[in-house]
């Protein structure tokens, strides 16, 4: 068996590494490569085809005939938190528990993709820093959330902090116009009031947004020019703020804030992010923070001595060095495989089983799952919406390699 | 040379590493235009000597006046004498980010407040002189160690500064690129650059010095002009150092 391997190693590998000269076609390391591919696109379609039908097979043993007939069908059971799609116990159907399920999963990514971020850029820059204790301090941080389980973690938060130390929503903790209890975090939200005048008003918004984009190229341009710089953003930031303050109140408030407000037992108005959210939000942020704040260190690191001494020795102040040299190599080093902790993360969503979040793996491929029967369907579904997440992902981090090989080479 | 000639004067200056006294009450004055080769073994402190005058190192004692202007800690007058101070360094040093003319033009745009048009301009120009203009729009990595070196020089010289520091240009360079840098270097010297150059490179001494200082163990130990410093070094350190470095 060994010997065959190595006869067959050596029969088709061997020409590769010593380039002998191909005397008939079987020789050609072309033709043989093209066999072998076809080979093995072969045995993998007919492992796939071999599983689906004796699952199909298993299924309809059991009375379960694999159609997505049961789309349409009404869901049995109820999904308490859905902020985007209304769920009506007794209305809702399973492919729209689907949607639910997918885009609870896609809202702790992005909540979490983006506190992670600006926290591990926190971390990592303490990590950086010459301060001992803050040094240390982001050392420990790492070590500690990076090296546990996750799925220990968000339990250890959920049930061990939040539900053990939270007060009833009677003694809320307040952060400005947010209340965390035992239940959940309370938030304000924005209550359209006039659907027309508030497209108007962010149209008007989005017209600034883009006006201060061409002033910032017009700016540049002046600046190549005549050498003489303006604060950009300090500007087109102010004239956003005051265009978009002043034509909320000259469109007659076309929005209101609705404020979460202390009834007699609980809360009324405003919005709530259930303590299951708030908990694997918490954890997932947390976790991979770390990851990202050891990206920023090595980004940082990467940067040699001998660069800032050269920065330095052409007259750049701290702050035009940090901008013009720092920043943009540290950021190469960590923009890829931050972007991989962000698929990261929305992958490891799929741990809020421990703590009963409702995303797509829990009222997808575990509830439907079971009421319905369809493994097939529901777990090729599930799998292929994390496909995409990937996919998705490495399409943006192709783009940036790209962009980085055009300008750096 | 009269006090009023000297570009960089240097009294009584002490540095510290921690315990390690790496320069012992060094005493230097440089005129205007005037060229001086640092020479000395390894661990000797041309380096931190150097790095002093613009202040990449910061000394303890003693005061360090660069055209006028004392070194203290106050930021605008360092960036001051940074702008006036070139330095190339034995590593290049270039930004791996940036072209080679965005290198040049860095500092001339951000720091002197030139227009992109009028620094690239001059850069372009500059990049003529060290004969690269060829290469304007390549990264420094795509360039060979002697190429690199040249650009570092134009780089400084972008600045347009008054004194040229050199950090042992030639010591990571293969043989046949010392030469291309070494030429580079000694038209500037003709032009009328005052220039301290760190090297080994005892030709180079010999052709363009108006002074050769010896150190070792952070004291300057002899300094002379380069014909009374090779036929007749004085002290038996010198004597030795020279014996090593021509022998090979
Ligand atoms: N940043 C530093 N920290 C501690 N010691 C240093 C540092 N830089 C240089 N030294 C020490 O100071 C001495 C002089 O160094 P340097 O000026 O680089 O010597 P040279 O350039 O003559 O080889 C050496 O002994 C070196 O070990
Ligand atoms: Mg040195």
């Amino acid at each position: 068996m060994v010997k065959g391997i190595i006869a067959f190693g050596q029969y088709f590998l061997l020409d590769k590494i010593v380039g002998r000269s191909p005397s008939n076609i079987y020789q050609n390391p072309k033709f043989r490569s093209a066999i072998i591919q076809a080979i093995l696109v072969f045995i993998v379609f007919y492992t796939f085809y071999s599983l689906y039908q004796t699952t199909v097979f298993n299924l309809e043993e059991r009375g379960i005939k694999t159609s997505t007939s049961f789309f349409d069908q009404v869901a049995p059971f109820k999904v308490g938190f859905s902020p985007f799609l209304n769920f009506e116990l007794g209305e809702t159907t399973y492919i729209e528990v689907f949607y639910i399920g997918v885009l609870n999963t896609l809202l702790v990514a992005v909540l979490g993709i983006i506190a992670a971020t600006l926290l591990g850029f926190f971390i990592g820059i303490l990590r950086s820093s010459n301060n001992w204790l803050a040094q240390k301090f982001a050392l420990i941080y790492v070590e500690i959330f990076r090296n546990m389980p996750l799925l220990l973690q968000i339990m250890f938060w959920n049930f061990a902090i939040f539900l053990a130390f939270l007060p009833p929503p009677k003694q809320s903790l307040e952060f400005g116009a947010f209340y965390l209890n035992g239940r959940g975090l309370q938030t304000p939200v924005p209550i359209v009031e006039n659907n027309f005048l508030f497209k108007v008003w962010l149209g008007i918004l989005i017209f600034s947004i883009i006006a201060s984009f061409i002033f910032r190229n017009w700016a540049k341009k002046r600046r190549d020019q005549t050498g003489k710089s303006l604060p950009v953003l300090g500007i087109s930031l102010s004239v956003i703020i005051i265009i978009g303050i002043s034509s909320f109140y000259i469109l007659g408030k076309p929005f209101a804030v609705d404020l979460p407000v202390l009834g007699k037992f609980n809360f009324k108005g405003g919005g709530q992010l259930p303590l299951p959210l708030f908990s694997l939000w918490f954890a997932l942020t947390v976790y991979t923070s770390a990851f990202i704040a050891e990206n920023v260190r090595a980004g940082i690191a990467s940067v040699s001595k001998g660069q800032i001494e050269a920065a330095r020795s052409i007259g750049l102040t701290r702050p035009q060095m940090v901008k013009l040299i720092i920043i943009p190599q540290a950021l190469r080093v960590i923009i890829p495989p931050t972007i991989s902790q962000y698929l990261n993360l929305t992958k490891n969503s799929s741990l809020a089983m421990a703590v009963g979040y409702e995303e797509v793996v829990a009222v997808w491929a575990n509830i439907s799952l079971n009421q319905t029967g369809q493994a097939l369907i529901i777990i090729a579904m599930t799998i292929i919406f994390f496909e995409i997440c990937s996919l998705f992902t490495s399409f943006i981090l192709n783009i940036y390699n790209r962009r980085i090989q055009i300008t750096e080479r | 040379m009269t006090k009023s000639d000297s570009i960089i004067k240097i009294s009584k200056l002490n540095k510290w590493y921690g315990k390690f006294h790496a320069l012992k009450d060094i005493d230097l004055s440089v005129g205007r235009t005037e060229k001086i080769v640092i020479c000395g073994p390894s661990g000797s402190g041309k380096s931190t000597l150097i790095r002093c005058i613009n202040r990449l190192e910061v000394h303890q004692e003693g005061s360090i006046q660069v055209d006028g202007i004392e070194l203290t800690d106050d930021i605008k007058q360092i960036t001051e004498i940074r702008s006036d101070v070139g330095m190339v360094f034995q590593h290049f040093n270039l930004f791996p980010h940036l072209t080679v003319l965005e290198n040049c033009s860095l500092a001339p745009i951000w720091v002197r407040k030139k227009s992109k048009v009028e620094a690239e301009e001059m850069a372009m120009q500059l990049l003529e002189k060290v004969r690269i203009p060829d290469q304007a729009d390549k990264y420094p990595g795509q360039l060979s160690g002697g190429q690199q070196q040249r650009v570092a020089i134009a780089r400084a010289l972008c600045m347009q500064p008054r004194i040229m520091l050199f950090d042992e240009p030639t010591s990571a360079l293969d043989p046949e690129m010392i030469k291309e840098v070494l030429e580079t270097m000694i038209e500037l010297a003709d032009s009328g650059m005052t220039m301290i150059v760190v090297t080994h490179e005892m030709g180079f001494a010999n052709r363009v010095a108006d002074r050769i200082i010896f150190m070792d163990e952070g004291q300057i130990v002899e300094q002379n002009d380069p014909e009374s410093f090779f036929k007749n070094p004085e002290s038996d350190r010198t004597k030795l150092f020279l014996s090593q470095i021509l022998d090979h």
